[in-house]
This record gives structure tokens, C-alpha cells and sequence, in this order.
């Protein structure tokens, strides 16, 4: 494997990205970016199936439009990552901020920790092969999955009490669904959103993402795999099809 | 119901002396107005939406459509619109909704403003022998340039410019998406477009892979709920354009009804089939001008730089000091959309009493930008309500660097503009998505009509400066004196900074 290792130490995000498309087109297969302090963009609508190594703290949009590459973020993220992705994997070990996963379109998203709110918000999905995944190791803020039309968010709620403690989830949810370890109060459904029994055919359908997740940091997987989950989709596909009357 | 029923908006009657009962009206009629009953063609005018299919298609000009005077007392103040729309909601308890743009009969500052003309003192210029400038960079453009001497001799330049679109005239089609419209109509303007070295926008439905031929000349937008948007999207667009607002429906977001995600629009969106297609005003990772920031620049390093991006807002009220915030979030163009621009679709009450006057947001950007020193750092495309190449000069005397027309370009296409977009029966091809009524517009007709449009436009842009002695349209952009106000209050002159007639 042709690895290339760039020192990200006080570089602007634009050379840096310049450096890491630059290795691609030079037939690196993995990259080690040491001393990543806050630069924003990294991976910004790279394509192929290169493997990204970030050592340090990635700044927002980790991973924006891309198409392809996995991304190993050793440390927590900045806001947003995975924004508008299409294909590929984040694996971050720590925790990330608002807008995680904002309209991904395929591929998947792990985070070990937490996240901020608004996680997976306007995630969607169009056919089979692109269906988004989140997968949240702690806990995540309010508007979880807010306005989505598909894909999948799924919330661990490790070391926690309780998986979700904040409000407005799947608020405006139109599609694909939200699945929480344990019990999830019917207080904190957002507009539009609904519980849905967890059934042994979900578990087998989500049991590969748990496996996945697993996998990546260390866990055992026989700790997931039960039926202990609350499902959450949409009421409707059309939420807002009767608020209209013809002028 | 004690409401009593609405009376119809429309009488249709048919000459029977004239009728040959060829049927066409009643195939026709995507809103079932006609119907046969043994030998007999019954008309149901309730069901009418003044589409005018039928008249202009009928080929005996048997049909007679008008508008229905009075079946209440008149009153000035409780019109019928008022009326209605309150029975409407006494009835329903929900949003009205409507199609195309303002219909409130509102003075037109366009109609207002008059262009000038060169007499004896300064002669006017004759487009047929002198070459008019028409050409239009848009794009950020540098206060002042650098040259360098090489060793050879020569001179380089060295100052980095960004890119720019280069348009041949300053006429663009503006965003409507493949779902609000059919994609007959999106390749009849694409083709359009392609031909005159002009640009088109997608609108948030994505880039049908049909115009992929036409993509040098489409401009890719990017909205809240990122519909259609990945790097091959952003790639294959000539410049990308992020929608914060709209003028038809300031603050308040898109909303493409279940109804028309078809197979083809969900997957040109990459949203599923049959789903509403959500859009809401604010994008969630943009809550200040420096997130805003970090969205164009995301889409810059994801294009490496290599592509314009604009940022379209409504006109609202200040818009003045919103457009100097964008101007230096990095964005190379602000696409301005006044009250009077058009949708698909939007709650009645928002078309017809929200925003401003596109004339009044293109003065007093522009003329607040000067102030701020930055007005080159963007330039200024307006939209909403162009309806001729007169308004096209005036808008760039007030300051615009080019036009986005909407309604126009459907006009020439066949629209009849009966505001009825959002019920996916459009008569003419253009706001539906069924295919027996998309097919009614063929693409290489339409395209020559939107590019005869916007040629004639064009030659009358040429006529109107060289009447006014100017041969650039460098020279018309801001260029205030060459309009005078007529009929205006002072304060308007004052914000549009144009001087009254006579004077
Ligand atoms: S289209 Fe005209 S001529 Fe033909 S049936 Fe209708 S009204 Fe009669
Ligand atoms: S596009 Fe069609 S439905 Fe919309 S106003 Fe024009 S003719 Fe009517």
C-alpha cells in the first residue's frame, strides 16, 4: 500500500486539500495527516477509495460532497461532517458537532462519542445502494434526523443513562428511520415523527451496521444485539400534503 | 354547507354555429372543463383556470373565455378575491395556495422610469453600423490590475483573476427546477441558452443526465435541502448558486408537492419516489455570514476553485446591508429576486404582500456596495418581473450587471400564466410532470422561440443604448442619468437616486 504522510502543522486548509488531491493523483492509497488543528474541508469531494488518516482535530465539513474515501479521524470533530457525502466512511474517535451527517446521500458516518444537535438532518435516501448511515456511540442533541427522507440514524447511547435525552426528534421526518437503544419518551417525538415497534426483523436488518460500528472501536457486538431499540419514522411521506388549499 | 358554493371565476361558451365537434377542446382541457354527452359537448366553466388551451387550439375560434364580472355586490374594499378567499379558508382552515408571481395590481416602478435619448448636443449611436458592446462578465472582478515585464519583453499580467461567466448578452434564464417544471420546458430554454452563450439555472432539482449536453451553460443551485447536489453536480455546473432566498415567498423555503416526484424527479433530486420534496428557508449549517462563508468556500475547495458561486436572496427590506455582508463572504455574484419573481408554488398571501420592488433592492444594493468600496468584489444579477428589454435597461441603469428573467421564458413557451403550476396539469407542457402534457411541448420549438425572445431583447437593449449614445454596457451599469422618474414620490427618487423628469 503507497502511503503518504503530510504534516498538517499551521497549514491552510487549501494547500493542505491541494496536497492530499495531489497524492491521490500520485496513487497514494492511504494518507496520514499529522497535526490537524482545526482545518476545515479535508476531503472536501474527494472520490475513489483512498484512505484518509487525520491525527488531530478536523475543523467543519469533514468529508463535504465526498464520494468514495474512508476518513479515520483519530480525535473529535468540528461541525458538520459528513455533509452532503455520497459515498464513503467517517470513522471519528471522539465526538462532533451540530449538523453531523447534513442530507448524506450514502455511504456512512460512525462516531464514537457524541454529537451536537440537528444530527442527520435532511439525511435521504433515492435507491437501494445509497442509503445513508449514522451511527451515534453516545448521545445526540435535539432535531435528531430533523426533515429526513431516509437512511438510517442509529443512537447507542453508551455510557449513557439514557440513549436520547433531548427533544424534536425526526421533526419533519418524510422518510427512512431513526433507531434508538432502549426506550425512547413520547415527549421528545418531533412534529411529524412516530414510534414504530422494534421487531426481530429490524435487529436482523440493522445487525451488519452494529457489527460495522463494532468493529471499528473495539466493542462487542453481542452487547447490541437484542431488541431493546425504539423505532422512530415518519407519520407520513407527504407531512405537509393537507396544511393547502387551491387559490 | 351554508357557505353556498364560489361562483366561477371564468364563462366559457362555445359558438355552436361555429363548432365542428372535432373534440380538441375536451382532449385539451387538462382540467376536464369539457365533456361529450351523446352529441353534445357540455362545458363546466366552475373548473376553469384560464389556461386559454382551448382557445388557442381550437380550430374554429369557436370558444369565448372571459372573466366573470359580478356575481357579488361590488364593494372597493370587500373585493371578490377578499370574499372568496375568505370563504375559502372558513371552509378548509388552511393556506391558500398560488402559482407564478404577485398578482396584486401594484404601481410598476419599471413603467415609472424613463430611458433617455441623445438629441443634438451628444450624438446617438446607430446599432446597424457601430459595434455595440453587450458582453457581460459576471464574477468578482479586481480593483486594479498588475503587469509584469519578462525577460523576453513581453507584458504579463500578474494579478490572479477569479473565474467569470462570460455572457454574450446580459440576459439569463433564472432557477426553475426539473420538477416545478417538465424537463421539455428545462431543454427548450437549455438549448436556448447554449446557443446565444447565455446561462440557465437548474433551479433545486438536480441536473436532469438529458442536459448534461447543455451543462456549460446551466448554473447548478444548491438550497437548504441539497436536492440532487454531489460532486458531480457541482463539477458539471458552469458556476454553482446557493438559494437562501426566494423573491416569490421571502423567508419561507421550497416545497415540491409528493404529486410530482416521479421516478425521473426523484431520482434527477435523489429523494424518494412519491415523497414531499422539503426545502425549508434556512439551511442548518448557515446562521450568520460566516457560515455562509464556509459554504462557499466548501464548494469552491470541492470545484478547486475553479467556479463561480452566487448567492440568491429575496428582496426584502434590508437587503442593502445583507448583499455588503455577502459581498465579502467570498460569493462572486448576489442574485437579487424581487416581490414580483414567480414559483411553482407558494401561500397566496406570501406572492401577493411580501418583499420589495426589484427597482428599489437593485438601486440601493448597488448604490451601497459603491459606498462600501466593493462593489467589484461581486457583481449584481437582478430578477423577478422582467417583462421586456426595457426593463432590462433599466435595471442595469440602476445598477445590475445582468438579468435573470423567469415567467418570460415560459411566456415564450406557451404559458398563459393562470398561476396554476402547482396542480401538475399545466395545459402547455410546462408545469407538469405527466407525460401526455409534457409531450405537448416540443424542446426544439420551444428553444426557438425562448432564443427569438431573448434575441429580440437583445437587438432592442442595442437600440436603446445607442439612442441614449452609449455603445458598452459597461457604460449603461449605475448609470443613473440616463433615467428620469416619472409620477414618483421624493422619497423613492431619492432611494433609487434618480433624478425626477424634466430635470
Ligand atoms: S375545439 Fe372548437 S371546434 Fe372543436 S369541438 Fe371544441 S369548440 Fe368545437
Ligand atoms: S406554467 Fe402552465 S400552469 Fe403555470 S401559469 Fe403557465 S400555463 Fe399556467
Amino acid at each position: 500500500m503507497k502511503t503518504v504522510k503530510i504534516d498538517a502543522k499551521g497549514m491552510h486548509y487549501t494547500p493542505l486539500n491541494q496536497k492530499i488531491r495531489a497524492a491521490i493523483k500520485d496513487g497514494a492509497e492511504e494518507i496520514i495527516l499529522d497535526n490537524v488543528l482545526g482545518q476545515r474541508f479535508i476531503g472536501d469531494g474527494l472520490r475513489g477509495n483512498v484512505r484518509i488518516i487525520v491525527n488531530g482535530v478536523p475543523g467543519g465539513d469533514l468529508g463535504i460532497f465526498m464520494s468514495g474515501p474512508t476518513c479515520i479521524v483519530h480525535g473529535d470533530a468540528e461541525h458538520a461532517p459528513g455533509n452532503t457525502m455520497d459515498k464513503g466512511m467517517l470513522v471519528i474517535h471522539g465526538s462532533a458537532g451540530d449538523a453531523v451527517a447534513h442530507s448524506m446521500r450514502g455511504g456512512k458516518v460512525f462516531i464514537k462519542n457524541n454529537i451536537g444537535y440537528r444530527g442527520g438532518i435532511h439525511m435521504k435516501q433515492y435507491d437501494v445502494e445509497a442509503r445513508p448511515i449514522l451511527v451515534v456511540g453516545g448521545t445526540a442533541h435535539s432535531f435528531l434526523g430533523e426533515y429526513m427522507a431516509g437512511g438510517l440514524v442509529l443512537v447507542l447511547g453508551i455510557g449513557e443513562d439514557k440513549a436520547m435525552t433531548d427533544r424534536g426528534i425526526g421533526s419533519g421526518i418524510h422518510g427512512g428511520e431513526i433507531i434508538i437503544r432502549g426506550e425512547v419518551d413520547d415527549f421528545l417525538l418531533g412534529v411529524g415523527a412516530k414510534k414504530f415497534k422494534f421487531t426481530e426483523s429490524d435487529l436482523e436488518r440493522i445487525a451488519p451496521t452494529i457489527k460495522n460500528f463494532c468493529e471499528q472501536f473495539g466493542y462487542d457486538p453481542a452487547d447490541f444485539l437484542d431488541t431493546n431499540y425504539t423505532r422512530i419514522g415518519p407519520a407520513s411521506s407527504r407531512p405537509f400534503a393537507s396544511k393547502y388549499v387551491w387559490e | 354547507m351554508t357557505l353556498g358554493s364560489v361562483p366561477p371565476k371564468f364563462k366559457v361558451s362555445i359558438d355552436r354555429d361555429q363548432c365542428m365537434d372535432c373534440g380538441r377542446c375536451i382532449e385539451n382541457c387538462s382540467y376536464g372543463v369539457y365533456r361529450r354527452e351523446g352529441d353534445k359537448i357540455l362545458i363546466e366553466s366552475r373548473k376553469c383556470t384560464g389556461c386559454l388551451r382551448c382557445v388557442a387550439m381550437c380550430p374554429r375560434d369557436a370558444i369565448t373565455l372571459t372573466e366573470k364580472p359580478i356575481d357579488y355586490r361590488s364593494h372597493p374594499l370587500w373585493t371578490r378575491e377578499v370574499r372568496e378567499d375568505i370563504i375559502k379558508q372558513a371552509r378548509s382552515g388552511k393556506i391558500i395556495l398560488s402559482g407564478m408571481g404577485n398578482a396584486r395590481d401594484l404601481p410598476v416602478i419599471y413603467d415609472r422610469l424613463l430611458l433617455d435619448a441623445c438629441q443634438v448636443t451628444n450624438p446617438s449611436i446607430d446599432p446597424l453600423r457601430e459595434p455595440m458592446e453587450l458582453r457581460t462578465y459576471i464574477g468578482k472582478k479586481p480593483s486594479k490590475l498588475n503587469f509584469r515585464k519578462t525577460e523576453s519583453g513581453d507584458v504579463e499580467l500578474e494579478t490572479k483573476l477569479a473565474p467569470n461567466l462570460k455572457l454574450n448578452t446580459p440576459i439569463m434564464i433564472g432557477h426553475m427546477s426539473f420538477g416545478a417544471i417538465s424537463l421539455n420546458a428545462q431543454l427548450s430554454m437549455a438549448k436556448a441558452v447554449t446557443e446565444l452563450g447565455t446561462y440557465m439555472g437548474t433551479g433545486e432539482g438536480g441536473l436532469h443526465r438529458d442536459l448534461y449536453p447543455y451543462q456549460d451553460h446551466m448554473i447548478v443551485q444548491v438550497a437548504s435541502g441539497r436536492f440532487g447536489v454531489n460532486i458531480d453536480y457541482l463539477e458539471r455546473g458552469a458556476a454553482i448558486e446557493i438559494k437562501i432566498g426566494q423573491g416569490a415567498k421571502p423567508g419561507i423555503g421550497g416545497h415540491l408537492p409528493g404529486e410530482k416526484v416521479n421516478e425521473e424527479v426523484s431520482r434527477t433530486r435523489m429523494i424518494p419516489v412519491g415523497s414531499d420534496a422539503i426545502s425549508p428557508a434556512p439551511h442548518h449549517d448557515i446562521y450568520s455570514i460566516e457560515d455562509l462563508v464556509q459554504l462557499i468556500r466548501s464548494l469552491k475547495e470541492a470545484t478547486e476553485w475553479k467556479k463561480p458561486v452566487f448567492v440568491k436572496i429575496a428582496a426584502v427590506h434590508n437587503v442593502a446591508p445583507i448583499a455588503a455582508g455577502i459581498a465579502r463572504s467570498s460569493a462572486d455574484a448576489v442574485v437579487i429576486d424581487g416581490f414580483r419573481g414567480g414559483t411553482g408554488a407558494a401561500p397566496k398571501v406570501f406572492r401577493d404582500n411580501v418583499g420589495i420592488p426589484i427597482e428599489v433592492a437593485i438601486a440601493s444594493v448597488d448604490q451601497k456596495l459603491r459606498e462600501q468600496g466593493v462593489r467589484n468584489e461581486i457583481s449584481i444579477i437582478a430578477s423577478g418581473g422582467i417583462r421586456s428589454s426595457a426593463d432590462l435597461a433599466k435595471s442595469i441603469a440602476l445598477g445590475a450587471d445582468a438579468v435573470n428573467i423567469g415567467t418570460a421564458a415560459l411566456v415564450a413557451l406557451g404559458c398563459r400564466v393562470c398561476g396554476n403550476c402547482y396542480r401538475n396539469l399545466c395545459p402547455w407542457g410546462i408545469a407538469t410532470q405527466r407525460p401526455e402534457l409534457v409531450s405537448r411541448l416540443d424542446p426544439e420549438r420551444g428553444a426557438v422561440q425562448v432564443s427569438n425572445l431573448i434575441r429580440g431583447w437583445t437587438m432592442e437593449l442595442s437600440e436603446l443604448m445607442g439612442a441614449a449614445g452609449i455603445n458598452s454596457i459597461e457604460s449603461l451599469r449605475g448609470n443613473r442619468d440616463r433615467l428620469r422618474g416619472y409620477m414618483l414620490d421624493e422619497g423613492m427618487l431619492k432611494i433609487l437616486d434618480v433624478l425626477p423628469a424634466g430635470a
